[in-house]
């Protein structure tokens, strides 16, 4: 049976045989970043889609039907209007920065996809501080928004960026001890390791209490570092009327967009690493066949379910919760998220030392 | 704050949370309660009180049950109405009022309900159609008794 292993293996092979080392990693180069051009685009299409339908179903409606079947092409066609619409820059805006703010947030999502782990061995960077890096770039996403928000020279969306800053910089610490607590677990920070740590069982199941905790804080934290309800101060539609990038329009804003779907994505296969064991298959201690039956499923099938999953539990918060108020959010962050993942760090230390954990 | 306090609150916090995402989880696989219609694909679902339009029906041998007394117009707040009458002679030689034409202008009527209230012999009503939208404006002005419809008998 075909892997993607294999397929990328074989690939690289040829490659090497018809340009020679250089050549080949030049060409790996470019292959890559038009994977993940292309990656991006079809995440922001199916993921708008995905967002639509749930939204629609949570709130007793039918969602988009109209366009294509079942309303499967709804998203291109919104894709296409605003490639097709006009970039406009505000006669008062920080023209350099204002076009810049769009394109580091993408790059910075971009970068984030670096140590995320598609398949058995099939990762782009395997550095060996991989959680690390995640919450270190990830955390320059709040510059981005801070640029567009004070380049715009307007009052709405310079409010948006400091709430988002407040924000980012608060949550980025719990999920920080969130991913510390599995970090702890498993003894490492390479993706590749942790992921091996959970041959014989996902954290979720082997960790106890502290990993159930650490996964609840993570989920709402990175709920809160990706701006998405009920974390969306920075947004805030109908206060701040889309804050952060009022003044955007056409692809600009389309960046913002769809940068906005691939943090979800990305936290959402970072916290599947982390707590559901990437793309390790289930398996349940001695069942043999159960778990033959298990591994025969593709790992990359695995490591996109449970991506999705976490991906609806953040659609599910979003389309359930009301906003929160700036100070109930930097009180959930410092007075209960905060304490509780040290707490939970603690004990997750004490269990990894006493080898408590299955 | 005690810890206990603070603990209740964490745990009162994440059982409304979950009572709150139960509701949407449910409605989320539970197709069936979808509310939408799909208006132009099929016939809406309307109230039965939905006010479209002032009618008045006529009874397979066209007659209609108003007598002119514009009672109707009267209650109009917003002119809607323009009754006109003539007199017919009976069959015993006497000259009776009745009525010529009721003249109804929708693009004007505010569907307030106030006319049929008004009537006394229950001879307009509210209808349910809506799709009322035409390409000239003088198409709303509706004449609403039929080309030689007369007054029913009995009703006075």
């Amino acid at each position: 049976m075909w892997s993607i292993e294999q397929i990328i293996g074989a690939l690289n092979q040829w490659l090497q045989h018809t340009l020679g080392n250089v050549g080949a990693a030049i060409a790996a180069y470019i292959l890559l970043g038009i994977f993940v051009i292309l990656f991006f685009s079809v995440l922001g299409l199916v993921l708008v889609y995905m967002e639509r339908k749930v939204s629609a179903w949570m709130q007793v409606r039918l969602g988009p039907n109209r366009v294509g079947p079942k309303g499967l092409l709804q998203t291109l066609a919104d894709t296409l209007k605003l490639m097709s619409k006009e970039g406009l820059t505000p006669a008062g805006a920080d023209r350099f920065l204002f076009n810049l703010a769009p394109v580091l947030m993408i790059v910075v999502s971009m970068l984030l996809l670096a140590p995320v782990a598609f398949a058995r061995n099939v990762q782009i960077w395997d550095l060996n501080i991989g959680v690390l890096y995640v919450s270190a770039i990830s955390s320059v996403s709040v510059l981005a928004v801070l640029i567009a928000g004070w380049s715009s020279n307007n009052k709405y969306s310079l409010l948006g960026a400091m709430r988002s800053g407040a924000q980012i910089v608060s949550y980025e610490l719990s999920a920080g001890f969130a991913i510390l607590t599995v970090a702890v677990l498993s003894g490492s920070l390479q993706v590749s390791q942790i992921i091996e740590s959970q041959q014989t069982g996902w954290w979720i199941f082997r960790g106890h209490l502290p990993v159930w905790v650490a996964t609840v804080v993570y989920l709402i934290a990175v709920t809160a570092e990706t701006n998405r309800a009920p974390f969306d101060l920075a947004e805030a539609e109908s206060e701040l009327t889309a804050g952060f990038h009022t003044e955007y329009s056409g692809m600009k804003f389309a960046l913002f967009f769809l940068a906005e779907y691939a943090n979800v994505f990305i936290a959402s296969a970072i916290g599947a690493t982390l707590f559901l064991g990437g793309w390790m298959p289930l398996h349940i201690g001695n069942w043999e066949a159960f778990n033959r039956v298990m591994d025969w499923i593709p790992s990359s099938i695995w490591f996109l379910a449970k991506t999705f999953f976490l991906i609806f539990v953040i659609m599910w918060f979003r389309w359930t919760f009301p906003r929160l108020r700036i100070d109930q959010l930097l009180e959930l962050e410092w007075k209960y998220l905060l304490p509780i993942g040290l707490v939970n760090l603690i004990l997750a230390t004490a269990i990894a030392v006493l080898g408590w954990h299955f | 704050m005690t810890l206990r306090n603070y603990l209740r609150n964490i745990f009162q916090g994440l059982r409304s949370l979950w009572t709150g995402m139960r509701r949407t989880g449910y409605y989320f696989v539970h197709h069936k309660e979808i509310i939408t219609q799909q208006y132009p694909d099929e016939p809406p679902r309307l109230a039965e009180r939905f006010r479209g339009e002032v009618v008045m029906p006529h009874n397979e041998s066209n007659e209609h049950r108003c007598t002119g007394c514009t009672a109707c117009e009267l209650a109009c707040p917003n002119g809607t109405i323009k009754i006109i009458t003539k007199y017919e002679v009976t069959p015993e030689g006497k000259k009776k009022k009745a009525l010529d034409q009721f003249i109804y202008h929708l693009e004007l009527c505010t569907l307030c309900n106030l006319c049929i209230v008004a009537c006394p012999t229950d001879a307009i009503k509210m209808s349910q159609a809506f799709e009322h939208s035409v390409l000239d404006r003088r198409e709303l002005i509706k004449i609403l008794n039929k080309p030689g419809s007369r007054l029913m008998d009995g009703v006075e």
